[in-house]
């Protein structure tokens, strides 16, 4: 979430998702809300029973679309162009809120010059949609305060998610919607704790909330507590991780919880990387596809099995309580790692519960620093920042002033850059990578009884038009190949699809999506670009 | 908060917030007043009529659907109220599959509760009863079965569809005596849009919707719901080591006391067979069991070599807090790198 970081100072959502019930216009952008955060789904669907506006910016007919306003179907990898177009309206208009803008902002002025090259015809180019459906999309949104912005990992997922943020967060700013209850740009988190995973620092460059490692302040402070020689140096990215175990750069690999060789775009890359390795642990409570490439498999307990905390996707730390014991000799993530670390005679990794963890957490993250087992257990949750015990937590982020230095929102002008992948006469048609709401990225779901039944398989969703093109009529088995690997797989055809794009979901080992996806990267949130990747279809 | 408003029920003083229904204003203030198709989180819509009370100077009303107003009088029972409460009673449970010993809802039961209180004249009902019973049972949801032949047509899971999930996907179809709840083109449950997120089979107040997969638990244990980054809280049903329920904590900030499928029928992952139970070391290219002592002391003897930036670590978003915490410390402190990442990105 490198975008939010840079022009708000923080990369959470800003609002409660209560809040969005009384949102009196929401635009969910490049999120399938109703299949991939379910319950953000009915409380948007209830905004519009009370009446919402509702703006559905996605290159498919998303089933949010039937309470939609206004559906954008603009072309996929075109977000930055319509929002920036958008925005351009709203201060032609004259819809922006001046006093705001003067009062919590700066960089306005080189913000506008930068609109000037979304003139209508460009922003209709590259999006594929009609002017005038922006205009009405620009006035809906700034005319109906407080409006909520939704977005994941449709809007994340691109070479250039870090501008399609900005652009986003751009919006909110001028029209004085953050600091705001029931307003905001609010990022939809995937999975349970991602959160909590980028609070704690499992990310390259920062320690405990988002304290640089490159910061001489921030790394003295962490060798004080852990009483250890810290590297200054930022760390390299997912999937860079496997581009220099590929190179042969990195020889050792712990993994945990994860199945890479089902959820890494460009699979094949990742999976020849992995074959290299030297030194492969994989930590799972499941002997996936990855874990079976492992030198060692170390069991974990499931959540159900452990103690400890998740962070959703609004701040809110809530207690994990343990159900049942683990199965057979699995242990806690943290008791495994802790004893690899005993063993290896470091200090430091004496911990008997999550407990005790927590509270090591709260000594060293100032956003946390207020919050503790005993409060979560009392109050239920706390959402952070929380600075201290008497803190109430903060269910609003930059109510007051925003997190940056100068305590402003920084407008940022963005220049338009095309998606990297782009399609030819050999791949004509773009695909596009979903979730189903029965499914869940990875293997969890694949053994839960009967979320299969219902999610119906794997399948890729195309345009009437395109298919019958092709001469694929429903339910035909096709081949899919990209520029980098191809699969087979069941047509469904549907207009849920534009014309030109395909739609795939990645769930099930047995038709590995990623294999065909791009790993072209953003160059600051270093995202692969799963969401954009130019395909042919044929019939097998 | 609004003033409150005085009213009597019964001789008994009480007092309620403005717009409340007297029904809810009585239950709230411990006044039984027997009733079915209220439910307190749905709008209430007065179509079983067993509710009715009368006012003093009106005509007996449903209390459901009637606001309560500043010195109010109002009467629950009298030998006529409780005449026709027997009528309305009696007409919804004409052709209802009483098997109440075998039914997952018995004691829980809302038909039971009326029953009780109201009282069924059997042979009368039995004259009446159609000899076959009109409805096939629905089992095509893999985890809620629909059994229209205990159905009081109370309309509850509708209104759940179309207000706390929001989609609409069932509605009344049909007229009169062949009134029934039903999906567009009166198809099996599975074959319309139903995104199985169990919030009406909660709420039904008979053993019209039942879950499938789940038994009454030992013990509950309240935690956060696994799969997305949403947060629901969940109260997890465990019986004999397995996970056997689960339901939605009421109250929870970030679901308001709701869940998707996922949270509510998707854990039994958890009990599979197919779990990792013993650390594997790979032997001769095989992945052979170990024990933890072995495993442990394998991996620090090996990772001791590869110390820098010739180690890498991919924690999960899946994992705790508390996990991750220890993850990225035992990467930067022990393994000397911030080779560290997760799948946040995507
Ligand atoms: S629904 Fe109620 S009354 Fe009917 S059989 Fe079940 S427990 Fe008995
Ligand atoms: S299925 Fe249950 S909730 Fe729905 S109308 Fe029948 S009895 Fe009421
Ligand atoms: S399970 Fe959910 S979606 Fe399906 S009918 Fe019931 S309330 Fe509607
Ligand atoms: S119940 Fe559904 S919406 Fe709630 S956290 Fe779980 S997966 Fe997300």
């Amino acid at each position: 979430m490198a975008g939010l970081a840079t022009a708000l100072g923080s990369g959470a959502m800003t609002n409660t998702i209560a809040e969005i019930e009384t949102s009196a216009c929401i635009m969910a952008i490049g999120t399938s809300t109703t299949e991939a955060h379910p319950i953000i789904g009915y409380r948007v669907k209830r905004a519009v029973r009370n009446g919402a506006k509702l703006i559905v910016a996605n290159p498919q007919e998303v089933p949010l679309t039937q309470f939609a306003d206004l559906h954008l179907p603009l072309k996929p990898g075109s977000d930055v162009a319509l929002l920036m177009g958008m925005a351009r309206v709203i201060i032609e208009e004259s819809l922006h809120d001046q006093q705001y803008i003067e009062q919590r902002t700066e960089n306005f002025e080189a913000f506008k010059q930068s609109l000037e090259a979304y003139t209508p015809e460009f922003v209709s180019d590259m999006t594929g949609l009609d002017w005038n459906l922006v205009v009405e999309a620009a006035r809906m949104y700034a005319e109906n305060g407080p409006a909520s912005i939704l977005y994941c990992m449709g809007i994340t997922q691109h070479s250039h998610g870090t501008d399609n943020v900005l652009a986003i967060s751009n919006l909110a700013l001028i029209t004085g919607n953050l600091g705001r209850v029931s307003g905001g740009v609010n990022p939809l988190r995937g999975q349970n704790n991602v959160q909590g995973a980028c609070d704690m620092g499992s990310l390259p460059n920062v320690f405990t909330g988002y304290q640089q490692v490159a910061n001489d302040e921030a790394r003295s402070k962490f060798e004080m507590a852990w009483g250890a020689t810290l590297s200054g140096k930022p760390g390299l990215t997912h999937t860079e991780i496997f581009d220099a175990a590929y190179k042969g750069d990195v020889k050792a690999i712990y993994l945990i919880g994860e199945n890479p060789v089902l959820t890494e775009a460009n699979a094949a890359h990742a999976i020849e990387a992995m074959d290299r390795v030297e030194f492969f642990i994989v930590q799972d409570i499941f002997l996936n596809e990855t874990a079976q490439k492992a030198d060692v498999v170390l069991p974990a307990a499931s959540f159900a099995e452990k103690n400890g905390t998740f962070v959703n996707t609004e701040r809110r730390v809530q207690r994990v309580r343990k159900v049942v014991e683990p199965v057979g000799e699995a242990k806690p993530d943290w008791w495994i790692t802790s004893a690899i670390a005993n063993e290896m005679g470091a200090d430091g990794f004496a911990y008997n519960s999550a407990a005790d963890i927590f509270a090591e957490i709260t000594s060293v993250t100032p956003s946390y620093a207020g919050i503790s087992y005993q409060r979560l257990e009392e109050e239920g949750s706390v959402q952070w920042p929380c600075p201290a015990p008497d803190h109430p937590g903060t269910p609003i982020l930059h109510a007051e002033k925003f997190a940056t230095p100068s305590g402003k929102g920084k407008l940022m002008p963005i220049e338009y850059r095309p998606s990297e992948e782009c399609c030819d006469f050999d791949f004509p048609l773009i695909l596009t990578t979903e979730r189903n709401l029965f499914q869940f990225h990875s293997t969890m779901t694949r053994y839960s009884e009967g979320l299969d039944e219902l999610s119906g398989g794997e399948y890729i969703m195309i345009n009437p038009q395109d298919a019958e093109k092709m001469g694929i009529s429903e339910g035909d088995m096709v081949e899919v190949s990209s520029r980098r690997g191809k699969l087979q797989v069941k047509a469904r055809i549907t207009r849920r699809c534009q014309p030109g794009v395909a739609s795939l979901s990645f769930h099930f080992a047995e038709c590995p999506t990623n294999l065909l996806t791009s790993a072209a990267l953003d160059p600051v949130a270093k995202t692969p670009e799963t969401k954009v990747c130019a395909i042919k279809i044929e019939k097998a | 908060m609004s003033e409150l408003v005085t009213l009597t029920i019964d001789g008994v003083e009480i007092k309620a917030e403005p717009g409340t229904s007297v029904l809810r204003a009585a239950l709230e203030n411990g006044i039984y007043i027997p009733h079915l198709c209220d439910h307190p989180d749905v709008s209430s819509v007065g179509i079983c009529r067993v509710c009715i009370i009368e006012i003093e100077g009106r005509r007996p009303t449903v209390s459901c659907k009637t606001p309560v107003e500043e010195g109010m009088v109002v009467t629950t029972s009298n030998e006529e109220l409780e005449k026709t409460r027997k009528i309305n009673l009696e007409l919804l449970v004409l052709n209802h599959d009483y098997n109440c010993q075998s039914c997952a809802k018995n004691s829980q039961c809302k038909l039971q509760e009326l029953t009780r209180y109201i009282g069924l004249d059997e042979e009368r009902i039995k004259a009446m009863r159609e000899p076959e019973l009109p409805h096939e049972i629905d089992d095509s949801n893999p985890y809620y079965l629909r059994d229209l032949n205990k159905c009081v047509l109370c309309g509850i899971c509708v209104r759940t569809c179309e207000e706390i999930q929001g989609d609409g996907c069932i509605d009344f179809a049909f007229r009169g005596i062949k009134t029934k709840i039903s999906v567009l083109g009166d198809k099996p449950i599975a074959e319309s849009t139903c995104v199985t997120c169990g919030e009406c089979v909660t709420r039904c107040p008979v053993g019209a919707l039942v879950p499938r997969r789940e038994m009454e638990p030992t013990y509950e244990v309240e935690t956060i719901c696994p799969f997305c980054g949403c947060g629901c809280a969940i109260a997890v049903g465990a019986r004999g080591g397995k996970l056997v329920s689960s339901r939605a904590v009421p109250g929870s900030p970030a679901s308001g006391g709701t869940l998707c499928v996922k949270g509510r029928f998707g854990l039994s992952f958890v009990n599979s067979p197919e779990r990792l139970t013993k650390p594997l070391i790979r032997k001769d290219g095989e992945l052979v069991e170990a024990s933890w002592e072995e495993a442990i002391s394998y991996v620090a003897q090996k990772l001791g070599q590869y110390k820098g930036d010739q180690f890498a670590a991919i924690a999960s978003a899946k994992c705790t807090t508390e996990d991750n915490y220890v993850m990225q410390k035992f990467t930067r402190a022990v393994m000397e790198t911030n080779n560290i990442d997760h799948c946040a990105r995507l």
